[in-house]
């Protein structure tokens, strides 16, 4: 089931063109990148997420080599990268504030690598002008970075990176400073560009939603380490932590025990409820192992009490509560469910908003009956 | 910001009483300076006004012309060092250790706080024939068992040079470190990643961000080092004489207050030349801030 | 997985340039050439020998020679008394000037603030000249007793330095809140009131650091002083000036220790005081 999800990544497994062994970063007492190793492959799209202050954008900085690792190594195709300077890494970088050189023209800007490196005038004119016309800023050169707004700097950083077609185009926040509706058009466009120079992209995000959306793989950090390493269904379908569960998506989390192991089947007794769990999944426990049962809301069907079915025996995956509380968020709404008997048990239901907001299928108090599939949940002992 | 009429007894209690003192004891001497440049020598203290331009004619003797030219390089020269040991260590400072800085930056201001000319003798002490630095050397020497001649470091142009470095680095410093502080630091990185080594990174990125502070820096060196008098006159020797210092002669001993009059107002001159080009460098940010 | 690392062995990054050992020899050599005379002057005001070049031991004498040499004590009561009287009246003319072209609008406002920048700007040697002429043309009075006598070298220190006053103040100015003083006014204060009670306690921080200027400048000022000082009116400069011509000795030494002691050490204790009322402004 995990590697169905996974096969409709284009993934070639075998060409890591970055390779990074137990990196670590540490500023004086404060470890920022805390033993990270990960491999990430040619043409890959790659993604790393993370909230604010887990090391994510440390470990971009260090691959561009404007942070040296205090242990550990990286490897750039094939080569060992500890004692190469930024300046001779086949790497390039689109900051997040840009940094696009205030003093020179948009032309001068992107053709500031080519120049520095020794390639003649003429070349270094048409590549440049080549680098905007991709980045859609063709006519654009002559101005000064001042003459532009926040999205234009965005693409003559872009432009700036990429006319070096260096083997990997490292991204920190680039989609962070615009805003929203920018911002989606951006997303697609940066897929399509990464498909048209088919140069590795490694970006940096803390919004998950962007990651998701773009990234082929995405590995998950926190506290300077990587939590998982995914492409974005099987992230949100399978998370392997607490951390990952919650981090992506909305989640919600049940403490329990694995009381039985059956085949392919594994019985949980979760504290809040009366009835055991029962879940299919891959990996399994044993019996006796404190575990949390993540459920998306949105895998949950909700039917009123009185209308539906009647609570079946047979069935451990259900539970009965009331409706305490509905955020109303246009596409689908939240429901916060009481469950039954249980005051400290809340369990968030999304529901898509299939009729308009005034004929609501449940109101506050309304009693409810909770039912979810046994391959819905997921098992975590971490 | 109001209109002076609006509160006019506030507007006068606090203008006036400066205005007064800047009118008497400053604008007023230096008109009488203007007007005694245009006047001729008769008998020992007696001048009379003519309007006679024969001061400045006499300024532009070759003699003369040799001492502007003399005081223009040696300034020139001073400005340039001070710019080269300047630049990188205000760089080091912008980029030390957070815990660092402060104390570097005291370290390059306190030289200020202490008296010019006791800093000058205490570099005289230093360079002299029998000073530290011969002293040292010669000990040098002699542990190699070389020949030992002493080196004249004093009353020479490398002397008033040095001197001039010594005591106008401060100046060329602080304004370099306020530019380089501003810049955000991330185009550095910028231009590393796209391949510049760091030198050039300096020379395309660093260098020209720096240019509001290289000129104020420049200017704060050039215009003190151009009128300095102390410096050429206790470190220099008879060819290293400046233009304060013919001047100073004109008033305390050849006693020729016309002609002193008429130069202390070319002085001026070339001051506030070097003060034009820097605002038309600057564009627009004129007044007090801009000091 | 956690390691102690030892920062010194990691290479810099690529912006830690004070990490780099030519960066570091820079420094080091712009601090040697910056303080090795000073340091070599105080030291060797210790030193027990005339020649002061090797090293004869520790001795205070020259201290007390310094201390018995009365044209020397005087001239340094005479840079001390200036250094106060000009600083003061520096403090009140700057403030003046810093509140009023911050304050108000009027006509010919950018020639007015280009004559007060002028004192900054100009050669010390024609400042000098041009104090020398104006007393001379006047007739100033000469002979007076002291300290009357001091006066000119007073008129001319606060010509100098109340627009050195001026710049910080109005540079401190810049930072008050206007709402600060529209609040007091609608609470009923009048112009007098607010200046009182909102903008000279906040330009307080300035008044210290430019009356500090002032002070240094005016202890520090040759260049004016020498031409506006008469025979019976020498300043420690002046006096240091007449005895550094002949040649260097250990009375000079100690004696200029003192004053670069007492500089550093007001300088110090006004930064001091400037960081405590910055913090406790800040809470």
């Amino acid at each position: 089931m995990t590697g169905d999800l996974g096969s409709e990544n284009r993934t070639p497994a075998d060409k890591a063109i970055i390779r990074i062994n137990s990196l670590s970063k540490n500023f004086g007492a404060i470890q920022a990148v805390d033993g990270v190793s990960l491999e990430i492959q040619a043409g890959e799209f790659f993604a790393l997420l993370g909230p604010s202050g887990c090391g994510k954008t440390t470990l971009l900085r260090m691959l561009a080599g404007l942070e040296t690792p205090s242990a550990g190594s990286i490897v750039i195709d094939g080569e060992d990268m500890s004692r190469v300077p930024a300046n001779r890494r086949p790497v390039n970088t689109v900051f997040q504030s840009y940094a696009v050189f205030p003093h020179l023209s948009v032309l001068d800007n992107v053709g500031y690598g080519l120049k520095v490196t020794g390639i003649r005038a003429a070349e270094v004119r048409d590549r440049a002008e080549a680098a905007l016309d991709l980045v859609k800023l063709e006519g654009y050169g002559a101005r000064m970075p001042d003459q532009l707004s926040g999205g234009q700097r965005q693409r003559v950083a872009l432009a700036r990176a990429l006319v070096k077609r260096p083997k990997v185009l490292l991204l920190d926040e680039p989609l962070s400073a615009l805003d929203a509706k920018l911002r989606e058009a951006m997303r697609h466009e940066l897929v399509n560009l990464q498909e048209t120079v088919g140069i590795t992209f490694i970006i940096v995000t803390h919004d998950q939603e962007e990651a998701l959306s773009m990234a082929d793989r995405i590995a998950v950090m926190d506290r300077g380490c990587v939590r998982q390493v995914a492409p974005p269904a099987q992230l949100y379908e399978f998370p392997t932590n607490r951390f990952v569960a919650d981090f992506i998506g909305s989640v919600n989390l049940l403490e329990g025990i694995v009381s039985a192991v059956d085949g392919a089947e594994m019985t949980v007794q979760a504290a809040l409820l009366a009835a055991p769990l029962r879940i299919v999944q891959d990996k399994r426990f044993v019996p006796g192992t404190k575990v949390w049962v993540a459920i998306r809301p949105e895998k949950i069907n909700m039917t009123k009490l009185e209308t539906g079915p009647t609570l079946r025996l047979d069935d451990n995956n259900q539970v009965e509560g009331i409706v305490e509380e509905i955020t109303y968020l246009g596409d689908f709404s939240i429901y916060h469910v009481r469950i039954a008997d249980r005051p400290e048990g809340l369990v968030k239901v999304a529901v898509p908003n299939f009729d308009r907001a005034t004929l609501r299928p449940f109101i506050w108090e309304d009693r409810v009956i909770l039912r979810w599939n046994p391959n819905s949940g997921v098992v975590l002992d971490s | 910001m109001a209109r002076q009429r609006k509160h006019p007894l506030v507007f006068w209690v606090s203008a006036l009483p400066p205005s007064l003192w800047l009118f008497g004891f400053f604008l007023a001497p230096l008109a009488i300076v203007w007007v005694l440049s245009f006047g001729e020598k008769r008998g020992l203290i007696d001048v009379e006004i003519t309007w006679t331009l024969a001061n400045y004619v006499r300024a532009l003797d070759p003699l003369y012309l040799g001492v502007v030219a003399k005081s223009l390089w040696i300034s020139g020269v001073t400005t340039v060092l001070c710019l080269m040991i300047g630049l990188p260590v205000a760089l080091g400072i912008v980029f030390a250790p957070g815990r660092w800085k402060p104390i570097l930056l005291f370290l390059v201001i306190l030289p200020f706080w202490t008296n010019l000319l006791i800093r000058t003798y205490a570099l005289i002490a230093v360079l002299r024939t029998r000073g530290y630095v011969n002293f040292t050397l010669e000990w040098g020497a002699d542990t190699l068992g070389l020949p030992f001649e002493p080196l004249a470091l004093l009353y020479n142009n490398a002397a008033v040079v040095i001197g001039l470095v010594y005591v106008h680095l401060p100046f060329m410093v602080l304004p370099l470190y306020a530019a380089l502080d501003r810049m955000d630091k991330l185009l550095i990185e910028a231009a590393l990643d796209l391949g510049a080594s760091q030198l050039r990174a300096f020379v395309t990125i660093v260098v020209p961000l720096a240019v509001p502070g290289i000129i104020s820096g420049v200017i704060l060196v050039f215009i003190p080092a151009l009128g300095s008098y102390l410096i050429p006159d206790l470190l220099g020797g008879t060819d290293s004489q400046m233009i304060a210092n013919v001047i100073e002669r004109q008033f305390k001993r050849a006693n020729d207050w016309p002609f002193g009059a008429a130069l202390s107002f070319l002085l001026m001159y070339l001051t506030f030349g070097a003060l034009a080009i820097r605002s038309v460098l600057a564009k627009g940010d004129g007044g007090l801030e801009a000091k | 997985m956690k390691v102690r690392h030892n920062a010194r062995r990691i290479q810099p990054g690529p912006l830690e340039y004070t990490r780099r050992a030519w960066m570091r020899m820079i420094l080091l050599a712009t601090f040697v050439f910056l303080y090795t005379p000073i340091a070599t002057l105080v030291a060797f005001s210790f030193n027990d020998s005339r020649r002061n070049i090797v090293w004869r031991g520790f001795t205070t004498k020259y201290y007390e020679k310094a201390l018995a040499n009365d044209g020397l004590i005087e001239a340094f009561v005479n840079s001390l008394s200036i250094a106060f009287v000009s600083t003061f009246i520096s403090i009140i003319l700057g403030a003046m000037t810093a509140f009023m072209l911050w304050r108000f609008r009027f006509p010919l406002k950018p020639l007015y603030e280009g004559a007060v920048t002028l004192p900054i700007v100009i050669p010390e040697i024609c400042m000098g000249v041009a104090m020398l002429v104006f007393f001379a043309r006047i007739g100033w009075p000469t002979g007076l007793p002291w300290p009357l006598n001091l006066g000119q070298i007073a008129i001319a220190h606060v010509s100098f330095s109340f627009p050195f006053v001026a710049v910080v103040v109005r540079a401190r100015l810049a930072s008050f809140n206007p709402e600060i003083a529209e609040a007091a006014r609608d609470l009923g204060a009048g112009e007098w009131a607010v200046m009182r009670d909102a903008v000279i306690p906040h330009m307080r921080p300035g008044l210290l650091a430019g009356g500090l200027l002032a002070f240094t400048l005016s202890l520090d000022d040759f260049v004016i002083t020498f031409f506006t000082s008469g025979p019976e009116s020498v300043t420690f400069p002046v006096k240091v000036y007449s005895m550094v011509r002949f040649s260097v000795t250990p009375e000079v030494n100690a004696a200029s220790t003192v004053l670069v002691v007492i500089t550093v050490t007001v300088t110090a204790l006004a930064l001091w005081i400037q960081n405590k009322q910055s913090s406790e402004a800040r809470g």
